[in-house]
């Protein structure tokens, strides 16, 4: 199935034999992917898709975006005004961070799902945490440029976790802030570091996609790649399939975009910053409520004071990933042929999905118990269900190939 | 996943509805600028324009719309002129001295006071907020105005916090819609406020009025409203014909295998 390559014109060939740029895309085009993949797994495409986005709307952006406490929100509000399409500019930015949050999560429960942590793919699974992580720092520093009210007590309560370390602590916040305060310098450097980290994660995101070339696709089956047959070609299959699915992604995108731009910003960010005034309740951007909820759901423990916890189960509970492909030692990577595993997925799915809320709400009340609840949930499941079940289940028969359950499924036709 | 999607996008909104402070829930009218085709009434924002220039204006600046953006509005560029021409601003001389000068088409809305100490000073010591933003800065922020600006009465005869009854001090009024209850702004619009309303349009009463100020403000804080809905309807289009395409494309290339 194969394609041919083309004959190269004389100079792709005078270029090749020197650096071979065009052979390296043709492994691309050639590349063997499993033929199984289904539509979860076209959100990796939709990541990346938003990552260009980001970076040329951001790049556009920072031609007219002003890095100064008394400038920064007004030169928002000319962006939205005065600049040629700015408010398009603005408005993909800014609902593209909440975009890319939503696609990546759902690639990352897809992962769950399918064990595409587990050998051969630890390292796919270690770049794509960090990837997640430089995303949450950028996706911070980014939201506070606009230093409206959200921005700056945003960078306030966050920056002030890190007071929450013995000793260093109060040195590092005033290190973070560059002063005594929240103030221009810590607005200049989130800008800068807001305009490096995209590029940093463009080099991970080679990273993990490379280290998962080399080893070859995962799939729903969750078996190796037995013999050709159970491959495509990455070209025209994927790319005609990741084209189309880009599409409908592109629609939901543009629906937020144009028709609800904000709809997931908070009212408060268009009231310019304000030190002297604190907002009624301080909420992040919908992706980083799950961990608001348990940095603040965490109690004292032990003789750790209750802040200083919360900080290290919030960084704790995404640094536990990078432990996945050991605590889960199954060596069945498909959650559809373990029962248990399965219902344990769905079941920290919602755990997810209830943490969110906790962390929209006032931490008060029936909402403090349940967040508590699911704090522990979380933990629970990592530490120790996962390795439980991983331990003790059975589970079902696999398919001898890829091709095979395809083969039995046409003959009963 | 499909329930995770959605529950994520529920997020999203309970982030931003689950706390209100002490408010009636805003009244739910219909404006001309909601829904997908929703375009701003140029007479409305006129009418709008008016009322904010002759009452809103005394306390409240609009620092973020220039005076050209009144073309958008309807105004002929000099009517435009007329309406900035009405203030003055600073300028630096040749000489080197300020002057003052008329305000021009180039220039931002010249705000009441000269700058928030001098607005807070002359206030209670509360800087009336510039409304430029204000409808995007508000939750459900058109209908919230609009109830706002309707929503002033006499405090409910059992009224009571924390159990004890309450009053109201001097320089407060009781506003149903304003978290809270009690606010420090007067009753902007009232029978007695007159601004002039052309002759064949509705008559200026105080629901008309702050109907039409909203609407105002609305424009004031997205001018670009219109063409990024006209530009999204585009856009959706192309999209779902790419779609289509594609979908074709994938079917066929893909029909051979099993």
């Amino acid at each position: 199935m194969a394609m041919q390559p083309a004959p190269q014109p004389r100079w792709m060939r005078w270029v090749d034999s020197r650096l071979p740029i065009f052979g390296s895309m043709a492994h691309f085009n050639a590349y063997p992917t499993p033929k199984n993949l289904n539509y979860w797994w076209t959100f990796g495409s939709f990541a990346a898709i938003t990552l260009v986005v980001m970076l040329v709307t951001g790049i556009v952006l920072a031609m007219h975006y002003t890095p100064h406490v008394d400038h920064a929100f007004d030169s928002i509000e000319r962006i939205m005004r005065d600049v040629n399409h700015g408010w398009l500019l603005r408005y993909v930015h800014a609902n593209g961070a909440a975009m890319f949050f939503l696609v990546v999560y759902i690639h990352i429960f897809r992962g769950l799902y399918y064990g595409s942590y587990k050998a051969p793919r630890e390292l796919v699974w270690w770049f794509g945490i960090i990837i997640l992580l430089c995303m949450m720092a950028t996706a911070f520093m980014g939201y506070v440029l606009p230093w409206g009210q959200m921005s700056y007590w945003a960078a306030k309560v966050i920056t002030n976790l890190f007071s929450a370390i013995p000793l260093v602590g109060e040195g590092i916040t005033t290190w973070l802030w560059g002063g005594f305060a929240v103030d221009n310098p810590t607005l200049n450097r989130f800008f800068s570091l807001h305009y490096l980290l995209p590029f940093v994660i463009v080099g991970l995101v080679v990273m993990h996609i490379w280290s998962f070339h080399a080893v070859g696709n995962g799939n729903p089956l969750g078996i190796d790649v037995k013999s050709p047959k159970d491959t495509l070609p990455f070209h025209p299959y994927y790319t005609v399939k990741d084209v189309f699915c880009i599409g409908i992604f592109l629609l939901v995108f543009a629906a937020f975009v144009f028709f609800a731009p904000n709809f997931m910003g908070h009212p408060d960010n268009y009231i310019p910053a304000d030190s002297l005034v604190t907002p009624a309740h301080i909420v992040p951007e919908w992706y980083f409520l799950p961990f608001y909820a348990i940095l603040r759901a965490t109690p004292d423990i032990l003789f750790i004071n209750a802040k200083l916890a919360g900080v290290i189960a919030m960084f704790g509970s995404i640094l536990l990933l990078f432990l996945l492909p050991w605590l889960d030692n199954s060596k069945v990577r498909s959650a559809n042929y373990r029962p248990a595993y399965r219902v344990a997925f769905w079941l920290f799915v919602i755990d997810c999905i209830v943490l969110g809320f906790c962390g929209a709400a006032a931490p008060e009340g029936i909402w403090l118990d349940i967040s508590r609840i699911a704090t522990a949930w979380y933990f629970f499941h990592f530490l120790i269900l996962v390795p439980i079940i991983a331990r003790t289940e059975r589970p079902k028969p696999l398919p001898f190939s890829i091709s095979e359950p395809v083969v039995k499924t046409a003959a009963r036709a | 996943m499909r329930l995770a999607i959605a529950a994520g996008l529920a997020l999203a909104t309970l982030s931003a509805a689950a706390y209100a402070a002490e408010a009636d829930k805003p009244k739910s009218e219909s404006w001309s600028f909601d829904g997908v085709f929703g375009r701003y009434d140029r007479a409305q924002l006129q009418r709008g324009l008016k009322v904010y220039t002759t009452v809103c204006a005394s306390c409240h600046g609009l620092r973020q719309v220039h005076y050209r953006n009144l073309v958008e509005v309807g105004l002929t560029p000099s009517e435009a002129k007329a309406v900035a021409a009405q203030k003055e601003v600073d300028e630096i001389a040749d000489d080197g001295q300020i002057k003052k000068r008329k305000a021009d088409l180039k220039d931002r809305f010249v705000s009441p006071f000269p700058n928030v100490q001098a607005a807070a000073a002359a206030n209670n010591n509360k800087a009336p907020p510039d409304l430029s933003l204000i409808v995007k800065a508000r939750e459900n922020g058109a209908n919230y105005l609009y109830s706002l600006l309707t929503g002033y009465g006499a405090p409910p005869a059992d009224w009571k916090e924390d159990g004890k009854p309450k009053k109201l001090d001097t320089g407060q009024h009781y506003n149903k819609y304003f978290p809270g209850h009690v606010i420090a702004m007067s009753p902007p619009l009232t029978a007695d406020t007159s601004v002039e309303y052309p002759k064949d349009g509705p008559k200026p009463t105080v629901e008309q009025m702050a109907k039409d100020v909203t609407a105002f403000l609305a424009w004031a804080a997205e001018p670009s409203m219109e063409d990024r809905k006209r530009t999204g309807i585009k856009v959706m289009l192309f999209l779902l014909i790419f779609v289509g395409v594609f979908f074709v494309i994938y079917r066929r290339v893909w029909k051979d295998v099993h």
